[in-house]
């Protein structure tokens, strides 16, 4: 009678090209199959993110945004594995995946016009701050529901799958899910993982194990070994990955796109670990659940901003100096647009009712002739000038 | 109008001797009222395609088969997969045919990437089709019974109904998406096979919430949700009516229209609302009321869309007769009939000679051996009218 003690097997291999020290660990494999023009880029697409968030966390202290969600320490996973998908591939995310969009092609602008919900922002202003839309670039605008999106990313694979076998032209797509370990625990994790398999979809399942759910580890989250080997259960192909290398977190995600295609489809798990340096949001203070000592390991030796610079450097493609430069020169611009989204209006007030349906319901109609009456008769109760087009926007 | 309405109320003294005498007599075969529908008669159904053409919008002239409910469906799904090949089937055991047969040979004609089985997960059922229509598929997902919606819940509330509205100025949306449910009472289905879950989600805007109440009606109304709503669509088939409601549909591909109720039966002096399968009942009722009460003429109202409403239909004709009631199966507290009892007070106060009565199932969960004390049935339906032409006089 051989039980499978989970306790006895050995926890699954993380996968890891690049060591602390910004040097390939493996002295036999060939170097990373990257442009160094893409490895600078992929630096600074990090090196905006990080301060990106440390001056929007500044700016919601003082008021000027309700709400910011800082993805310090997980900068790799996002900007290493937006860069191994296709330009069509459709993503779906959680939260913490600023660096997805700024890979994929968001601007300082585009940010700002979320974050500051102004006219430019393409959510028209109805979703939180970090809830980044704007689908040519994204995929699915972000929700803030935990896990509710993994089956979309299952049903998008899916669908991908027979349209592009239908069109003949269209160069296959996979559909890719973005979720913390913490989602992971909800049902919808694995009602898609379950239907994924069974039906064949080209889908990436993409965790990122930062060690906690806000205040909750991860050793009050599950007591399996983490997700990846959830994976196994499912029939799914996984890989864990050191998700600090930014390297091993590009060639795991390649990897995982080209198994996803292969033979017409199939689902691949990463789970990709990182450590949260972070509080969870700006309504959180870490510092409650777990001590600075903690974080600091994670803040020095094992950050994949800090590790991606050592690499740069000891190829001679970087130093202390042009570092200085650049994070000067992106504060800078980023400080220029915070201010400049703030000058700018607020969506038009038919924001409020439009695109609840492809068209308004008479009920609709009527509850928006309502409001109207309702500013046109106590003028001073509201503050339309702050929106595009005033009352007439509505 | 009034006199009509005079007289019911008189010849309603009497047969409250009539009604005394049958308790003394205490036998079921004295029954007059709660009997079995007829479906093979009642006007409700087309029986010959001669009627076809007193339905507003079906199609005229064209060959038809007669259908029953799930048969209906069936060729409604089976119509909207040939039509486009976006369009995708699947759920629960919906391979083999389903388990109400709403799915039988869909596999067979059009394979199982577009007609197939999935794990037994209503959020992940959900969940996966909202991914595809997102991508321009038009997924037509079962949910075996209504019953089991709620696990799905989340995903219809939070993220199906949103989805346009989140995703703001790229356009993205749900557009051909449609989840199908058998609902409603079928005299045994007790706490898990019974409901009507329709209100719940009408209190959530974003997406059409449609119950059919015969086969040429669920084949139009269904085909309407998948090729031509923009919106995400709820669709609710009374299953009990699956096999009872038998008539002809025509063959061709048609659709009928969303968010407009049909006047069944014009009336001066009252409005009955309803939808699905109540509307057999408040046929068979009005039918005596009207023997009752010669010169009494009540109007009758299928509602189809159950959100979002037909609000003019609904109030034009009250304002006509003066009177309303709302008929559901589902529990009467916070039902359907609340919604629309309200906007009739609020919008045509003026025109009100009564106060509008609804008429919905009792507020208890339906247990094995209740169900026929629970759901309105005839007699219930009778006495409402009855009353509430009393009122004021």
């Amino acid at each position: 009678m051989d039980f499978l003690v989970p306790q006895s097997l050995p926890p699954i291999a993380t996968y890891r090209v690049m060591n602390a020290e910004g040097k390939v660990q493996d002295e036999n494999r060939a170097p990373p199959d990257v442009a160094d023009e893409q490895v600078l880029e992929w630096y600074k697409n990090m090196l905006t993110v990080n301060i990106l968030d440390t001056i929007m966390s500044e700016a919601q202290r003082q008021g000027r945004l309700s709400f910011y969600m800082v993805s310090a320490g997980e900068e790799g996973i996002m900007v290493g594995s937006a860069a191994a998908l296709g330009p069509d591939d459709i993503i779906t995310c959680q939260y913490r995946e600023t660096g997805v969009f700024k890979q994929r092609g968001y601007t300082l602008k585009d940010f700002m016009s979320q974050l500051l919900h102004n006219k430019n922002d393409p959510g028209k202003g109805r979703n939180m701050p970090c809830h980044y839309s704007g689908r040519l670039k994204t995929g699915h605008a972000v929700a803030s529901t935990l896990g509710t999106q993994i089956p979309h990313a299952m049903g998008a694979g899916y669908a991908m799958k027979l349209a592009d076998r239908e069109s003949g032209t269209q160069s296959p797509r996979v559909a890719v899910a973005y979720f913390g370990d913490g989602a992971a625990s909800e049902g919808d994790f694995h009602g898609a993982l379950n239907m994924a398999a069974v039906r064949e979809a080209p889908v990436i399942f993409i965790c990122r194990n930062n060690g906690f759910a806000i205040s909750t580890p991860t050793t009050e989250q599950y007591r399996g070994d983490g997700i990846a080997s959830r994976g196994i259960g499912y029939g799914i192909e996984t890989l864990r990955v050191d998700g600090t290398d930014i390297f091993a977190v590009y060639e795991a995600t390649k990897e995982a796109r080209r198994r996803a295609l292969r033979d017409g489809g199939r689902p691949v798990l990463l789970e990709m670990m990182s450590y949260r340096i972070s509080h969870h949001s700006t309504s959180d203070d870490s510092f409650a659940y777990r001590s600075q000592a903690e974080v600091d390991p994670w803040k020095t030796r094992d950050n994949p901003i800090a590790r991606l610079k050592k690499w740069l450097e000891n190829k001679g493609l970087w130093s202390d100096e042009l570092d200085k430069q650049t994070r000067t020169q992106i504060r800078r611009d980023i400080l220029t647009e915070l201010k400049a989204a703030e000058r700018e209006k607020k969506p038009p007030l038919s924001s409020v009712f439009d695109d609840v349906y492809a068209e308004y319901s008479e009920e609709q109609e009527a509850q928006r002739r309502e409001l109207r009456r309702l500013m046109e008769k106590y003028p001073e109760e509201y503050d339309a000038d702050d929106y595009e087009g005033g009352l007439k926007g509505l | 109008m009034s006199q009509g309405c005079r007289s019911l109320r008189i010849v309603a003294s009497r047969s409250r001797a009539a009604v005394r005498s049958y308790a003394s007599l205490a036998t079921p075969a004295t029954r007059k009222l709660n009997v079995p529908i007829d479906f093979g008669k009642t006007p409700l159904l087309h029986h010959s395609s001669k009627t076809i053409p007193q339905t507003p919008e079906l199609p005229q002239g064209g060959s038809t088969t007669r259908l029953n409910l799930c048969q209906a469906v069936n060729e409604g799904l089976r119509t909207a997969l040939r039509e486009d090949n976006k369009v995708l089937c699947f759920g629960e055991d919906v391979a083999f045919g389903g388990v109400f047969r709403c799915t039988v040979n869909l596999q067979s004609e059009f394979g199982p990437d577009r007609v197939f089985n999935t794990p037994i997960t209503e959020q992940g059922i959900v969940g996966a089709a909202i991914g595809m229509a997102a991508e321009g598929a038009k997924p037509v997902v079962e949910i075996q019974f209504a019953d089991y919606v709620f696990p799905a819940f989340d995903q219809i509330v939070n993220e199906a109904s949103k989805f346009r509205y989140r995703e703001g100025s790229t356009g993205a949306n749900l557009a051909g998406m449609v989840i199908r449910m058998p609902c409603g009472g079928v005299g045994h289905g007790a706490l898990y096979h019974t409901q009507s879950p329709e209100s719940l989600f009408c209190h959530v805007p974003g997406f059409k919430v449609v119950v059919p109440r015969s086969p040429s009606q669920a084949k139009g109304l269904l085909l309407s949700a998948i090729l031509e709503s923009k919106d995400p669509v709820i669709f609710m088939e009374p299953k009990i009516l699956y096999r009872a409601a038998v008539e002809e549909v025509p063959d061709e591909l048609y659709t009928l229209p969303l968010c407009k109720a049909e006047v069944l039966k014009p009336g001066a002096d009252l409005t009955i609302i309803s939808y699905g399968r109540p509307l057999y009942n408040c046929l068979a009722a009005i039918e005596a009321a009207e023997k009752t009460a010669p010169g009494t003429s009540i109007e009758l109202i299928d509602l189809r869309t159950i959100y979002p409403w037909d609000r003019e239909t609904i109030l034009n004709s009250v304002r006509k007769t003066g009177r309303a009631i709302v008929v559901h199966e589902s529990m009467v507290n916070y039902g359907v009939g609340s919604e629309i009892a309200a906007t009739i007070q609020e919008q045509a106060l003026l025109s009100l000679e009564a106060p509008v009565k609804r008429l919905g199932g009792f507020t208890t969960h339906t247990g094995l051996a209740w169900e026929k004390f629970i759901f309105p049935d005839i007699t219930s339906e009778f006495a409402v009218p009855t009353s509430i032409c009393d009122f004021g006089f």
